[in-house]
């Protein structure tokens, strides 16, 4: 027992930072973009480049959604929908409308956030699984919508989408469209880990942990999880329709629930409240259909060993429980 | 400080409590007791807002709090523990005890990606005054641990640093001495002692007698979800009605 013999007060002293943690943080972000930046000399041809950049896509996603799954544990099974938003709104602003493709996508965006806003005031007054129902529904819609109204989206044969401009700048190859997407990656990242590392973030963490005593210190619970679910909607958004403009031609299965459920999935295997996790997982489950094409026929069978594998052994995702065993080896 | 007039809370036909009234005067430790199931726990979760109240008045200096939400109320600075450990075990230590100090700090999620300016101070200065009231209640070797490696007697002692935390008027414990040993259910009552001594107003829900007796300045029986006396510790300790309805016969161990 302490010897002080009332509360302390509020002090000016300086508390001990995690400063190891800082640095940490500060070697990793340099390694990564070490990487990013030389990775463009060691990769052979157009096809590596495509596929670095569908990892960055999922990267940036699967960040977003862990925001909401893992470290708020709040549960959504529609991501795939808000990034079909993104990208179906981002096409056909630009194609009938004839906007700049920059105001679609900030358009499509917002869309997408309000939906989201509304979606969650509705339901996250309640406690309970009901917003994994709910966005289960409403990624189910949002892709019946994109398949049947043919008219607008191209149906299921998919529509192709303008190129991309930007302040005059017309961007195309998958050269320039790295560059963006590495950009928005390290972003993506280093916005993550300051929120995480924010009282916001330990707000959010703080009702995943126990949410009568996170109300109880005075966090409103439903404004926090509408607000991360409206961020991480409205980011998935974005991604959708830089992605359109990127692929230049889309089909409504990337608004299909599949696509939902792979990029929880990334979260998942890669770590849960984890930011590399994240990355580590979109890298993992885009790569592993590319390894394992030479197995035809067992591919599926190999993926799904690997996912229940990873699941019985590390339950936290891949990341936190290598780090978890890196820490005790140096304790 | 504290008036709760006529307060009842019914659950389907369970009245848990019923009409129940009584008033906590400022910088007093005054505690609820009762057998299991009396409505002691309801009594707490219907003053810090997580139920509503079928009937009845709660007023918090001077203002009426009655049906007010948990968070709304915090910002009234009243703060509570819970029986069942409510300890976010995903997070450290510290950081559970930071969360208490949680509308003192610009906590908009663009703030904190964007790292507003005096955010990163302010959240210093709020990890030193964690880190000192870990120490305050006795877990300063638990600083910097996640909280799910901390021991039950060290978690019951986090909560109450985390309310601490929120720099609160009126604090509401429950049962912060419950699966506690003798020397840990000391330290408890040496703890509460200290709060009370500094100004704090204490509602102590509580089962170990000894304990109660010896830091309350009022007490107030409860059961079967009715006020059934209310006293100074003396006068509870003697009265015939509480002896033989909460303790079923002599008092022990008082």
């Amino acid at each position: 027992m302490s010897t002080m013999t009332s509360p302390p007060a509020v002090t000016s002293r300086q508390g001990s930072a995690p400063k190891s943690w800082m640095s940490s943080r500060f070697t990793a972000i340099a390694i990564l973009i070490a990487v990013l930046a030389l990775l463009p000399l060691v990769l052979p041809n157009a096809f590596y480049f495509d596929l670095v950049i569908r990892i960055m896509i999922n990267a940036v996603i699967a960040i977003a959604l862990n925001l909401l799954i893992g470290y708020t544990g709040q549960i959504s099974l529609g991501h795939a929908g808000f990034f079909g938003i993104g990208a179906y709104g981002s096409a056909i602003l630009t194609a009938r409308y004839n906007m700049p493709p920059l105001l679609s996508l900030a358009i499509a965006t917002l869309a997408a956030a309000a939906l989201a806003w509304l979606v969650a005031g509705a339901i996250l007054r309640l406690k309970g699984h009901y917003l994994a129902m709910a966005t289960l529904g409403l990624g189910i819609i949002i892709s019946i919508i994109l398949n049947n109204e043919a008219a607008w989206t191209g149906g299921p044969d998919g529509m192709s989408v303008d190129t991309f401009r930007m302040f005059g700048l017309r961007l195309a190859g998958e050269q320039s469209w790295y560059w963006m997407f590495a950009g928005l990656l390290v972003a993506s990242i280093v916005l993550a880990q300051n929120l995480v590392d924010s009282p916001a973030g330990r707000a959010l963490q703080a009702l995943h942990g126990s949410e009568v005593a996170a109300s109880v210190v005075g966090i409103d619970t439903a404004a926090f999880k509408t607000r991360v679910f409206v961020v991480s909607a409205g980011t998935t958004a974005a991604m959708g329709g830089l992605a359109a403009f990127y692929m230049g031609f889309i089909t409504p299965n990337l608004a299909a629930f599949q696509h939902s459920i792979e990029l929880m999935t990334m979260v998942v295997v890669g770590g849960m409240a984890s930011v590399y996790g994240s990355v580590f997982g979109a890298a993992l489950l885009s790569l592993l259909p590319q390894a394992l094409a030479r197995v035809e026929g067992w591919e599926t069978v190999i993926f799904g060993f690997i996912l229940v594998g990873t699941m019985i052994f590390m339950p936290r995702g891949i990341v936190p429980s290598i780090a978890a065993l890196l820490r005790k080896k140096d304790a | 400080m504290l008036k709760i007039e006529n307060l009842s809370r019914s659950f389907g036909g369970v009245h848990a409590v019923q009409g129940v009234s009584f008033e906590v005067p400022q910088g007093v430790v005054y505690s609820v007791i009762g057998p299991n199931g009396a409505g002691k726990t309801t009594l707490f979760n219907l003053i810090t807002g997580i139920y509503t109240p079928t009937a009845g008045h709660i007023t918090l200096q001077g203002e009426s709090i009655g049906g007010m939400a948990p968070n709304v109320l915090a910002a009234r600075r009243m703060s509570r523990t819970f029986q069942n450990l409510q300890v976010c075990m995903n997070l450290s230590a510290v950081e559970n005890v930071m969360i208490g100090a949680h509308l003192g700090l610009n906590s908009r999620l663009f703030a904190g990606m964007f790292r507003w300016p005096g955010l990163i101070g302010a959240d210093r200065v709020c990890r030193a005054r964690a880190e000192e009231l870990l120490a305050f209640v006795g877990c300063e070797k638990y600083i910097g641990l996640q909280a799910n490696s901390m021991p039950y007697g060290a978690l019951k002692r986090l909560e109450i640093a985390r309310a601490l935390a929120a720099d609160p008027v009126i604090l509401l414990l429950d049962e912060p001495a419950a699966g506690l040993n003798n020397t840990e259910t000391h330290e408890v009552e040496q703890l509460i002692q200290k709060l009370a001594d500094s100004g704090i107003t204490i509602v102590l829900v509580e089962h170990d007698m000894k304990l109660v007796m010896n830091i309350s300045d009022s007490i107030l029986v409860l059961n079967y979800g009715k006020k059934l006396a209310e006293g100074l510790p003396e006068e509870i300790r003697t009265n015939p009605e509480v002896i033989t309805a909460y303790l079923g016969g002599e008092m022990e161990g008082v």
